[in-house]
Formats: structure tokens, sequence, C-alpha cells
């Protein structure tokens, strides 16, 4: 006996053309092509979708919530990205 | 940074209503209160599908098989999101399973109640899918992410399950004497047990407060279980049914139905493991794992074969 767990596999769903796939969760395969019958009757038994993803979790490279700070702080003080932060006459139209 | 203030920043996000997320740090009795949590909850919905499917070769119409056989499915499903939660906590899929099949971890008491009539399928859907329901909604605002994400997932599919049932019962309560009669019968068995689903009462379930104020839970068993008799003595009335409680009585001044009292020493017998199908059950489940060993092991091998070929075709082209 082997006894080796499969391995795990992340679920993403597109649920209708012009939306973006989404995560939906994960389950256990040998291999890609199980991951994907699986994902099917897992996932989409009441047609929650027409197109589905599946990635072997160890291949995801994740960021650290440590990292949180000095990964996304930059953004906050950065307010003239945004185009709330320009002061113009009210009745300027069409902008 | 100190355990301490780790702690208070954890609990300050808790009440902020932040979600917490697999990799954020988390107080180590709270992530263990969750694999507790969790991996019983995943294995109460494999365990589940042990008492029904017990009757879908002998569901009376091809309509009532085709449901029971979908519910019976959902139920798998739910397992399996609820383990995939559990294992983003760092425990394994094997580990748990070894857990539940050592006797470490338990299900839901319910599942070691046998189901030995038709009307058996209804009043689980009804009373038991019931019961549930009311346990999992709030569990959709847990603190723990992937919890709540299964959950929200879980109790989309569950509705049909409860209606399914209701439907059986209704059947059986517009029928003949002998139908009204396998009504009331299983009714009689399952009311009690799906009391105690609620668990221990609130004075005597010592974690219940830690785990309100880490948010996993929301209301108190006590506080479910008055939901659920409220819920169903209404229910009752449209299957013409009686609730096996003589104390059932509206109470004015409360606003709500007083019931009578939960046979506590059954409830304790049952999950120490002498219920009248607790070594059924858990023989159905070891048996299934060690004779399916080799089907595991089959794909593993052949993965791996496949994977193999295609990595010499590359080296040969
Ligand atoms: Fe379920
Ligand atoms: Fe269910």
């Amino acid at each position: 006996m082997i006894n080796q767990e499969w391995p795990l596999w992340e679920i993403f769903i597109r649920s209708r053309n012009g939306l973006s796939h989404k995560h939906v969760g994960s389950l256990h395969a040998a291999d890609a092509e199980m991951a994907m019958s699986n994902a099917r009757d897992v996932y989409t038994r009441r047609s929650e979708g027409i197109s589905i993803w599946v990635v072997e979790s160890s291949k995801i490279v994740a960021s650290n919530p440590e990292d949180q700070g000095p990964l996304f702080e930059p953004a906050a003080n950065k307010v003239y990205r945004h185009p709330t932060f320009y002061d113009l006459p009210d009745g300027l139209e069409h902008m | 940074m100190k355990t301490e203030s780790l702690e208070q920043r954890f609990q300050d996000r808790i009440d902020r209503e932040e979600r917490i997320e697999p990799k954020d740090w988390m107080p180590e009795k709270y992530r263990k209160t969750l694999i507790r949590q969790i991996s019983q909850h995943a294995h109460s919905e494999i365990v589940g599908m042990l008492p029904e499917g017990n009757w879908i070769t002998r569901a009376p119409s091809l309509r009532r098989k085709a449901a029971l056989l979908a519910k019976v499915q959902d139920e798998a499903g739910h397992g399996l999101y609820l383990y995939a939660a559990a294992e983003t906590l760092g425990i394994s899929r094997d580990e748990m399973i070894e857990q539940l099949h050592d006797g470490t971890a338990k299900y839901s008491n319910i599942f070691n109640y046998p189901t030995l009539t038709w009307a058996d399928m209804g009043t689980i859907g009804w009373l038991v899918d019931g019961a549930a329901i009311m346990n999992q909604v709030p569990l959709c605002r847990c603190s723990y992410g992937p919890y709540a994400r299964a959950m929200v997932r879980v109790c989309k599919e569950e509705s049909f399950h409860q209606r399914q049932g209701f439907e059986i019962l209704l059947t059986l309560s517009r029928g003949n004497r002998e139908q009204r009669e396998m009504l009331q019968e299983s009714v009689n068995r399952w009311w009690w047990p799906s009391m105690m689903m609620f668990g221990p009462n609130d004075a005597d379930s010592p974690h219940s407060q830690q785990s309100m104020a880490w948010k996993i839970k929301r209301f108190s068993n006590d506080e479910l279980r008055q939901k659920f008799v409220d819920v169903c003595v209404e229910q009752a009335k449209i299957l013409n049914v009686t609730i096996p409680d003589r104390d059932l009585k509206w109470n004015e001044e409360r606003g709500h139905y007083d019931f009578g009292k939960i046979d506590w020493d059954e409830f304790w017998r049952v999950v120490k493991g002498d219920g009248p199908c607790n070594r059924q059950r858990l023989k159905a489940r070891i048996d299934a794992h060690e004779n399916g060993a080799w089907v595991r092991d089959a794909a593993m091998a052949f993965a791996k074969k496949q994977s193999e070929r295609k990595q010499a075709q590359k080296i040969a082209s």
C-alpha cells in the first residue's frame, strides 16, 4: 500500500460568460483530470458554472499577512490616484 | 511581540467583525477549537449519509428515489467542503479520518439512531435537517472565513433537503390510517434525539462562552433549541402529527413554547458509544475506507506514471 494522500487542488469557476473565474473551494485528486471531474461533481451540481479551472494548491504563491503593511500601505497615502482628489467647479459636466 | 498583545489584537479584529483567514495569526486554542468543530461537522455529514443511504433502493417511487439520491450526494459534498475548510488550519485529511475511525473525533449523535421505516426519510428531512439548518445558518457569519464560506454553500443546498422531507411526511399525512400511523411513530422516535442535536444545556456547556466571544458561535444551544421548538410546533399542525411531549405548552409571558425535560442520560450514553447504531456506523465507515485503499493507490500510481511518461516525451522531442 502506498497510503499517500492525493494532492490538494484549488477550484475556480466562471458562473457565466462575462464574469471572471472565482475561487469556490478545494478538493483532493490524483491528477488534473480527476480534479476536473471531481470539481464538476462537487461544485457544479446545480448549474453553478460554465467553465472550471483547477490549480494544484502547492503551485500557488501567496503573500504573507505579516507583509500587509509594506505591501499595501504605500497605496493608502496616494490619494491623488483617485478622481475625487481633484478640486473642480460644480458646473463642469461630462467629466 | 508578546503573546498577550497578539491575543488582544486578535480579539479586537473579531470584535470589529473582521474575518480571520488561514495564514493570519490566531491563538492556538482558537485553531484547535475550530479544527475540532469543523472536522466533527464534516464527519457528521459523511456518517449522516448512512441512515438515508439505507432507503435509496427502497424509495417508493422514482421521484422519491432521485430526490433522496441527490440529497445524500449533497451530504457527501458538505463533508468535502468542511474537510477542506478544516485542512486550511493545518490538519490533514488523513489525520481527520484517522481520528474518526479511532473514536477520538465524534460525529453528530443523531446518526446513531436507526432508520426503520420509509417515514424516517421524511422525518430526517423535516427534523434532523431542520435542526441542522438552525445550527448552520448562524455559522455563515462565523469569524473564520473558510468555515463561513463553506457554510454558505451548505445552507444554500440544505433547504431542498428539508422540503423534500416535509413533502414525504405531507403525503403520508394525507394517506390511509396505516400511513398516518407510520408518520406519527416516526416522529415519536426522532423528536427527542433531534432536540438533543443542539447540545447540552447552556449551563453544562463550558466551552460555549469562549466560542461566542470568538464569534464561532452566535447563539447559545438553548436559544437555538427554543427556536426549533417554536418553529416545529406550527409545522406539526400542518402534518396533523402530535409532538411527543406532554409538557409542550404556549407560554404567553415568554412568547415561546415551554417544553419537557431532555433525557441527558440517554444523550451521554449514545455519545459514549452505546447508541443503537454506533458500532454499525463506525464499522461501515472503516470498511469503506479500507476497501477503497487500493483505488486511491491505483489512482496515485496511474497519475505518477502519466506524468513520468509526459516528462520522457518532453525530453525526447
Ligand atoms: Fe448537510
Ligand atoms: Fe442535509
